[in-house]
């Protein structure tokens, strides 16, 4: 599904390398989840598979079922089926939260030549959806993110991923300023979405995420570079010794 | 309409050698135009005169004149501009009353029987045949009043020549909003118009205004509002008109009573709006709110709104709204005045002005004001300049909407506080899509418009 070969990439305005060789393959129907301390590029990382601007890829490519990431718009990579769940959804007042969801999956279902959901068909799906995400009508009709709470704002970042349906989805620090509930809900929400064709990159500081959402695989990265990568028990010695240890063993 | 020389004669500056630089202007200005001997507006019609005599056409030096170049308006013609398509379509498909103008001209023929319950309608030509009216008391007592502190020669000049206008007078709830159309057959039409609105205690009417006017138009609306009283007045002229556009709405608001105007703007060429509200009895409100698009490939476009709100009584709230969208270098400018007077406690005044530029060729330029003399009052200000944000349009691109639609999306959400303060919500909505239709036709077709094309 997901493949980034030696992917190096440095800010566009300064000379700062951030990613310094990035290997990384996210097969179809796996979690993988990437923890590591601040500053390790984890972030840079999802906005630069993203599409963000202000970034340099210097070296390396990334794929998405052997499609070059790189080149695309963030909208056609979004058409493509890539999904970046963010660490501070953007408020935009004065766009309703339903009319953006609606402009968001007819464009996707336009640019795969697909047809276009009618209001109808869109507001029975969109209903049910955020039932199970626990998202009132009234929510849905405000503006998006607008006054919503810090847990609010995630579960409407899995709404719209659960209405857009990627096959690859990338969460950003999904975790950051959730309490309990709202974590457990956020994390129920992304295990309906578990299927074998549908592949999670989750990242996070943290190994609490990962008591809901389980990983088949846990990166460590450091530095610019995944370090170390192993089994969900890898997250626990995180968890357990800080990254100190780890890092030193890595050298 | 019948011009009348020797009223005016003797009031055009011809004092030997101590003539004003400006003098000349105004002299010329006035030979260009018609002026009407006037019936029942006949005194106010001399009493403009004088003052206009007295002040003078603005020049670069004054105050409220640094940001915008008076010459255009000064000179003694327009420059004769495209003529367009007319292509109004707003608000049609509302019951309303409709009042069509061709370059400046009533047209009874294409108007509705100016009859409604509740409502007076006439048209100012045909009513200032006669001496007596009770209009007589309204033509031009605002715009005096609002003469002070700030001069405003053309609102001056509009009230001694213009010779066409709608009077309104409301005595009920009118649910018919009144819509003047406005046409334009001239490509060099220098049109002035002069309206009054009375609103008699309790009364109710929305006033709507679309088209294009003229060449050059300079429009005075005086609203006197009485107790009680609401009044909703939506002006949204026709886009992409290479006009020269003056404006001046002077309110006076009466206890209890609710003021509200929302201008939309997108494109022209040079227009000045101002407002003048006068809040004058306890517990009143009053808003003004103007969304503008400017796009200088078009046209040279250059926007200002200058508003001068006064707070003269007690437990009053005013908005001030303004949101400017502006690229291909164009100018917006916003100069607000909130002014609290001794003893207007308890006033809640806010204004808020913000400039959208969408390349670095254009600009923003803002001048709060407040001004307060009573103590225990609520007063904000802010006013803000910038570009789209970045992270906003990413967030809406990496949901897969397309770049285009992001930014106008990204629009439509700055402008919507300004949207906001239109109450009825089939106008709102008529608005929006209007908005929306024109930003999607812009979008990605950063090239010069088709005129006839909104």
């Amino acid at each position: 599904m997901l493949e980034i070969k030696n992917l190096h990439v440095k800010l566009e305005d300064e000379d700062k390398q951030i990613l310094k060789g990035v290997d990384l393959t996210v097969p179809a129907g796996e979690v993988h989840a990437i923890m590591g301390p601040n500053g390790s590029g984890k972030s840079t990382l999802s906005y630069v598979l993203s599409g963000r601007d202000g970034y340099e890829v210097t070296g390396g490519e990334a794929t998405l079922d052997g499609e070059s990431l790189l080149e695309m718009e963030p909208e056609e990579r979004a058409a493509a089926g890539l999904f970046l769940a963010f660490q501070y959804p953007v408020e935009i007042p004065g766009v309703g939260n339903m009319t953006f969801l609606r402009t968001a999956v007819n464009a996707q279902r336009k640019a795969r030549g697909e047809e276009e959901l009618s209001s109808a068909d869109f507001l029975k799906l969109i209903r049910q959806k955020a039932a199970t995400l626990k998202i009132d009508s009234e929510m849905l009709k405000r503006a998006v993110n607008v006054g919503f709470s810090g847990g609010e704002k995630k579960r409407n970042e899995i709404l719209q991923m659960a209405m857009l349906e990627p096959r690859m989805c990338i969460l950003d620090e999904t975790d950051s300023g959730l309490d309990v509930d709202a974590m457990r809900l956020v994390a129920e929400g992304v295990n309906a979405l578990r299927s074998p064709d549908r592949s999670f990159l989750v990242i996070t500081h943290y190994q609490r995420l990962l008591d809901h959402i389980r990983p088949d695989v846990v990166h460590i990265m450091a530095d610019g570079r995944i370090v170390r990568t192993g089994g969900p028990e890898l997250a626990l010695e995180v968890e357990q010794n800080g990254y100190g240890d780890l890092l030193a063993e890595v050298g | 309409m019948m011009a009348d020389t020797a009223v005016l004669a003797a009031q055009v500056p011809t004092v030997e050698g101590k003539a004003r630089p400006g003098d000349a202007a105004l002299a010329a200005r006035l030979d260009a135009l018609d002026l009407p001997r006037g019936g029942f507006t006949r005194a106010a019609r001399e009493d403009a005169a004088q003052r206009l005599e007295a002040m003078g056409l603005p020049g670069a030096r004054d105050e409220y004149w640094r940001y915008t170049d008076p010459a255009p308006f000064n000179a003694a013609r327009p420059q004769p501009v495209e003529l367009a398509v007319d292509e109004t379509t707003l608000f049609t498909g509302i019951d309303r009353l409709n009042l069509v103008f061709v370059d400046g001209r009533f047209d009874a023929e294409a108007s509705d029987a100016l009859a409604a319950e509740g409502v007076q309608v006439e048209s100012l030509a045909a009513a200032d045949a006669g001496a007596d009216h009770w209009a007589a008391g309204l033509y031009g007592r605002l715009e005096t009043a609002g003469q002070v502190p700030v001069k405003r020669p053309f609102a001056a000049l509009n009230t001694l020549v213009a010779a066409e206008g709608v009077l309104i007078r409301v005595t009920g709830k009118v649910e018919r909003p009144v819509h003047i159309t406005y046409r334009r057959s001239a490509a060099d039409a220098d049109v002035h118009l002069h309206h009054l609105v009375q609103l008699e205690e309790g009364a109710e009417l929305t006033l709507l205004e679309t088209g294009s006017i003229g060449a050059r138009s300079n429009v005075v609306i005086e609203a006197d509002l009485g107790r009680g009283a609401r009044f909703h007045h939506i002006s949204a002229k026709r886009a992409n008109d290479p006009k020269l556009g003056l404006g001046h709405i002077f309110a006076r608001v009466a206890a209890e009573a609710l003021f509200k105007s929302f201008t939309l703007s997108v494109n022209g060429s040079m227009m000045r709006n101002e407002a003048v509200i006068d809040i004058a009895g306890d517990d009143a409100v009053a808003h003004i709110a103007a969304a503008v698009l400017g796009d200088g490939d078009i046209g040279r476009f250059h926007h200002d709104d200058t508003v001068f709100v006064t707070h003269a009584a007690e437990r009053c709230e005013s908005r001030q709204v303004f949101k400017k969208v502006l690229k291909n270098g164009a100018e917006g400018i916003f100069q607000g005045k909130i002014l609290v007077k001794p003893g207007a406690q308890k006033t809640d005044g806010y204004q808020i002005s913000q400039g959208l530029l969408l390349d670095e060729g254009s600009q923003f330029l803002a001048k709060p004001e407040l001004e307060i003399y009573a103590d225990d009052v609520k007063c904000s200000h802010g006013s803000t300049t910038g570009a789209l944000d970045e992270t906003a349009l990413f967030y809406l691109r990496s949901r897969g909407v397309p770049k285009e639609r992001a930014i106008v999306l990204l629009v439509l959400s700055f402008l919507a506080d300004a949207l906001d303060e239109i109450e009825d919500q089939r106008l709102r909505d008529d608005i929006l899509g209007r908005l929306e239709d024109w930003l999607t036709a812009r979008a990605g077709n950063p090239g010069k418009a088709s005129p006839g094309k909104a």
